[in-house]
């Protein structure tokens, strides 16, 4: 019997929690190692298992995977979450590529003084807003739809509504002028396996707090 | 017949120049449409031809890409250079976004503020030494192979030798104690598409100068 995949990072959203989502919506179940401390991170070091040096790295099938992207890929890929053909593909590599990186300004947010997160924070709202929600909305008025690309659920929607449920934890109203997001948000959780991800409990990870940043801080030493 | 892709971008590396020497690798001939007045980049993205209103955007068999990554991976998988199933792909991916990683500190470095520019050149060089090339370095004995993943060519190689150029241009010697890539460097120079890249007169570009991060800066506002 397969073993589950088994994500090391530290206890919180980071750049795991798109990898988290990713399995949790295709149903798969995953063990977390949770880092903690200087010496929990330097073992994983020493024993050579980070590529790079870096978090968050999975081990799945037989490998020792890192970088972001590159688990991403492997596990749309593998439960078929990454289009029929390749055209497909790289409209879904679009699109998160897109939610990827307004994600990550969130999660990078976190570690800066009080002021210069306020701002990074107010400028990913006005992203949303500006530049990546109307691009969905247009996607999903333009075809009618339910899902962003070839009327199939995919690592795209996943990732979509990860970004959505973030951006509204700071500003509840960002959805007002894109209705089909509205219903969008909807629809996608309510598919089993995400709407049990989203109940309190799961394996989701909630906003980052002072001691979330703290523990990363001291860890990576900066 | 199909047109040749074409690539809308300012006339300089940033992040199209990996796009480029993918192309050229693949032996795949490729236009280019510079963006070299305000007006040019106002017209590109009020015309609605740029999906987040970024570059770069790589006009291809009836799409307009935009994503750097998802284009490459496009180009790979469309020319055999993303390896033979999902498990090498994901190695090619790791390899992949770890040289990006260091390639993004060179691309970003000329916006970088002067008084702070020594420190960056500093830390690029450490993490070139130690961390990114001794990686790359292990892999190759570890397999003593010709190429990063399956014992064939793919975007990793490319990828890889482009910064190797990248940081010999940097500084040659924090390639000294890297024979393995040296050894690579040089094979994927001598491939014919690449060894065409790599003469005077082709796309490929060179680093910027004051005049060009100037006029890239007027453009961009």
């Amino acid at each position: 019997m397969a073993t589950k995949p088994k994500l090391f990072y530290f206890c919180g959203r980071g750049r795991m929690e798109s990898i988290r989502w990713l399995l949790a919506a295709a149903g798969v179940e995953f063990e977390e190692e949770f880092i903690e401390t200087t010496e929990q991170y330097e073992k994983l070091l020493k024993d050579g298992r980070l590529l790079f040096g870096q978090v968050p790295m999975v081990e799945i099938d037989g490998m020792v995977l890192t970088q972001t992207r590159a688990i991403l890929s492997y596990l749309a890929a593998k439960y078929d979450l990454y289009g029929k053909d390749l055209k497909e593909t790289v409209r879904i590599n679009m699109y998160t590529d897109g939610t990827l990186d307004l994600m990550l300004m969130i999660a990078v947010a976190a570690f800066k003084p009080p002021a210069e997160k306020e701002e990074s924070l107010a400028l990913v709202v006005k992203r949303a807003k500006t530049r990546y929600f109307p691009v969905f909305e247009k996607i999903l008025k333009d075809h009618g739809e339910d899902f962003l690309v070839g009327n199939k659920f995919s690592w795209a929607d996943i990732q979509l509504l990860e970004a959505i449920l973030m951006v509204e934890e700071l500003d509840a109203s960002v959805l007002s002028e894109f209705p089909l997001l509205k219903a969008f948000k909807t629809r996608i959780s309510n598919i089993p396996t995400i709407k049990k991800f989203l109940q309190p409990g799961s394996q989701r990870k909630p906003p980052p707090d002072s001691h979330y940043v703290e523990v990363v801080r001291s860890v990576l030493h900066f | 017949m199909a047109g040749k892709p074409k690539l809308h971008y300012f006339n300089g590396r940033g992040r199209m120049e990996s796009i480029r020497w993918l192309l050229a690798a693949a032996g795949v001939e490729f236009e280019e449409k510079f963006i070299e007045t305000p007006e040019d980049w106002d017209k590109l993205r009020s015309d609605g031809h740029l999906m987040f209103q970024q570059v770069p955007m790589v006009e291809m068999d009836g799409m307009k890409m935009v994503q750097t990554r998802a284009i490459l991976n496009y180009i790979a998988t469309k020319y055999n250079l993303y390896g033979k199933d999902i498990k090498e792909k994901a190695l090619i991916d790791m390899y992949t976004e770890g040289i990006a990683d260091l390639n993004e500190m060179i691309i970003v470095l000329p916006l970088c503020p002067p008084d702070q520019k020594e420190a960056k050149i500093a830390l690029i060089k450490e993490r070139t030494t130690d961390r990114y090339l001794p990686v790359f370095e292990k892999v190759l004995k570890s397999h003593g192979q010709d190429y990063l993943v399956g014992n064939r060519l793919s975007k990793a190689d490319i990828h890889l030798v482009e910064l190797l150029y990248y940081v010999e241009e940097i500084d040659p010697s924090l390639l000294a104690n890297f024979p393995l890539l040296k050894a690579l460097k040089t094979r994927v120079s001598n491939l014919p598409t690449v060894k065409k890249f790599l003469q005077p007169g082709s796309q490929r570009k060179p680093p910027i100068n004051e005049k060009s991060l100037e006029q890239a800066k007027k453009i961009f506002r």
